[in-house]
């Protein structure tokens, strides 16, 4: 399988705050990657920088063997990269329907657009039923549903995904992880961030794992999730 | 003259005045929404669109509605350079220096001004002859009509392209997130540069029809204007465009009111008075939500 996303040595700074300090990972088509660490690791910093939101000071990343790093984040979406914001970040004021337009706004073929908008409803039937709602009024689990169908109907080749777990109830935690699976088996390489360690680990093909804006640990997740190391440090022993 | 007639009369000479306000307000509403500036040189595009129209009819000899085109695009484009020139670069900056910066657009465009114009005022040309129309024992003259019938028809496109195109649905969300919508391939500067055309373009229409209705126009006769559609969009609640529009004609119809049954000299007190009752009571406006979010 080939290189899909590749980061090389990237330095992230928030003004003199340096956030970011020479990491370095891999995503390759077809993965579920999963990036896992504490509060303020960088774990939302290093997908922003993916995303375009913000420019590494120096390193490389590559998407698809095209250098993307410091490209704006209008662009990067047509790359076909869509990210799922940290706390979901839906339009709250717009349409459930209007959110997943907004998500399209990038193509012009409104019959793939209708095709996908489907796709979207069969995946989230919920969302189908409250599509004339206004998004701010859905409840937590049906917003993160909604950022989901929204980053999907860009149809990425990557989608990147920040703490999707973030204040849900396990069984809906459960039911999110099943769909991310979904996603990825229909074709989609998905780079997952969580703290819920546990639950990432056992989806990802690989993991990596951040602290203090440093990668200190990498390799095959079902590897990571039986180390000692992790299991002490986001396992809960 | 009765008292219901002449609170009538009161009513349409405010709603006219008011959809002028409305006008300007939006501008401000929207550019507020967008890139959270109180743009303080808004009125003054108002009074270059007044001036555009007024070379438009007297220079070019065009009719009051292409002069009411050439000054909507003319002045748009200018609203767009300033924004370009005078905020882009400060895109990141602390909140206080665009607000000085604006401030400073403000002076330049009113001592540009008198600069290329003089500072002597002019008489607008008389466009509208001297139609009335009589209903009753009121008189809505050709003047007001006029206002009104712009007024309604520009609010209606407005609405059609911010809740069904495609531009007006990305000037949304990048209102309500900037960077969610580029995260859905929003171009911002695109949009921020849009917003601009279109409320100084509003701006730009204002300043003619205050040209018809008032027949003088002069550098600074942006600068009251300016205050007062900066007082109807608070009102409404900024950054809310229905609320510009509604802030805008209620703003309209007190100082008709004021001026009619007490007496004019109050009636900029009493637009003065209504920001200060608004920032005390609700700070959010008519419209605005108290901000009460989900997280
Ligand atoms: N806008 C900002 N300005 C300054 N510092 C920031 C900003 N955003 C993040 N940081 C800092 O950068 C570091 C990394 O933050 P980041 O949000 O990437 O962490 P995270 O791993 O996503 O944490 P969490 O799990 O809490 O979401 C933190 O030390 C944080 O304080
Ligand atoms: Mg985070």
């Amino acid at each position: 399988m080939g290189t899909m996303l590749k980061i090389d040595n990237i330095n992230v700074y928030y003004g003199a705050i340096h956030a970011i300090k020479g990491i370095s990972l891999e995503v390759r088509e077809g993965e579920i990657v999963t990036l896992i660490g504490a509060n303020g690791a960088g774990k939302s910093t290093t997908l922003r920088t993916i995303s375009g939101l913000l420019k590494p000071k120096d390193g490389k990343i590559s998407f698809l063997g095209k250098d993307i790093a410091g490209k704006p984040a209008h662009e990067i979406v047509r790359e076909g990269i869509s990210q799922v914001p940290e706390g979901r970040r839906i339009f709250a004021e717009m349409s459930v329907l209007e959110n997943l337009e907004l998500g399209a706004f990038i193509r012009k073929d409104a019959d793939g657009i209708k095709a996908d908008m489907e796709m979207v409803f069969r995946r989230f039937p919920r969302l189908e039923e409250r599509k004339a709602q206004q998004a701010g009024t859905l409840s937590g689990g049906e917003q993160q549903m909604l950022a989901m169908g929204r980053a999907l109907m860009s149809r990425p080749k990557l989608l990147l995904l920040d703490e999707p777990s973030m204040g849900l109830a396990p069984l809906l935690i459960r039911e999110i992880f099943s769909i991310i699976e979904d996603i990825n088996k229909t074709g989609t390489t998905i780079l997952l961030v969580e703290q819920n360690a546990n639950m990432a680990l056992s989806i990802a093909d690989r993991a990596y794992v951040l602290e203090t804006g440093r990668i200190t640990l990498s390799g095959d997740a079902a590897k990571l999730a039986a180390s000692e190391d992790v299991r002490k440090a986001y396992l809960g022993g | 003259m009765e008292f219901s007639q002449q609170l009538m009369q009161q009513l349409i000479n405010g709603i006219s005045l008011g959809s002028i306000y409305a006008l300007i307000a939006l501008g401000y509403t929207m550019i507020y929404g967008i890139i959270k500036l109180i743009n303080f040189a808004h009125g003054d595009i108002y009074m270059v669109g007044a001036y555009i129209g007024f070379f438009a009819i007297t220079q070019a000899n065009v009719s009051i509605f292409p002069a009411l085109l050439i000054s909507m695009v003319v002045t748009g484009l200018l609203g767009m350079l300033v924004e370009k020139l005078a905020y882009k670069p400060l895109r990141h900056a602390p909140r206080i220096s665009i607000l000085i910066t604006a401030i400073g657009v403000s002076f330049f465009l009113e001592y540009a001004s008198m600069y290329f114009v003089s500072p002597t005022p002019r008489t607008f040309p008389e466009v509208m002859g001297n139609v009335a129309f009589h209903v009753g024992d009121l008189v809505i003259n050709g003047q007001q009509l006029l206002i009104l019938g712009i007024t309604v028809v520009l609010m209606v496109i407005l609405t059609y392209i911010v809740q069904r195109t495609k531009l007006g649905k990305a000037m949304r969300a990048a209102s309500f997130d900037t960077e969610t919508a580029q995260l859905m391939g929003v171009n911002a500067d695109q949009v921020i540069s849009f917003t601009f055309i279109i409320g100084s373009a509003l701006a730009a229409v204002a300043g003619v029809l205050v040209g018809v209705y008032y027949n003088s126009i002069d550098p600074l006769m942006g600068i009251m204007p300016g205050l007062k559609a900066f007082v109807a969009a608070v009102l409404g609640g900024i950054g809310i465009l229905p609320g510009a529009v509604v802030g805008g004609l209620v703003l309209g119809v007190i100082e008709a009111l004021v001026s009619g049954f007490i007496s004019s000299t109050f009636r900029d007190a009493a637009a003065f008075a209504i920001l200060i009752l608004v920032l005390l009571f609700k700070p959010s406006g008519l419209f605005g939500k108290n901000t009460n979010e989900k997280v």
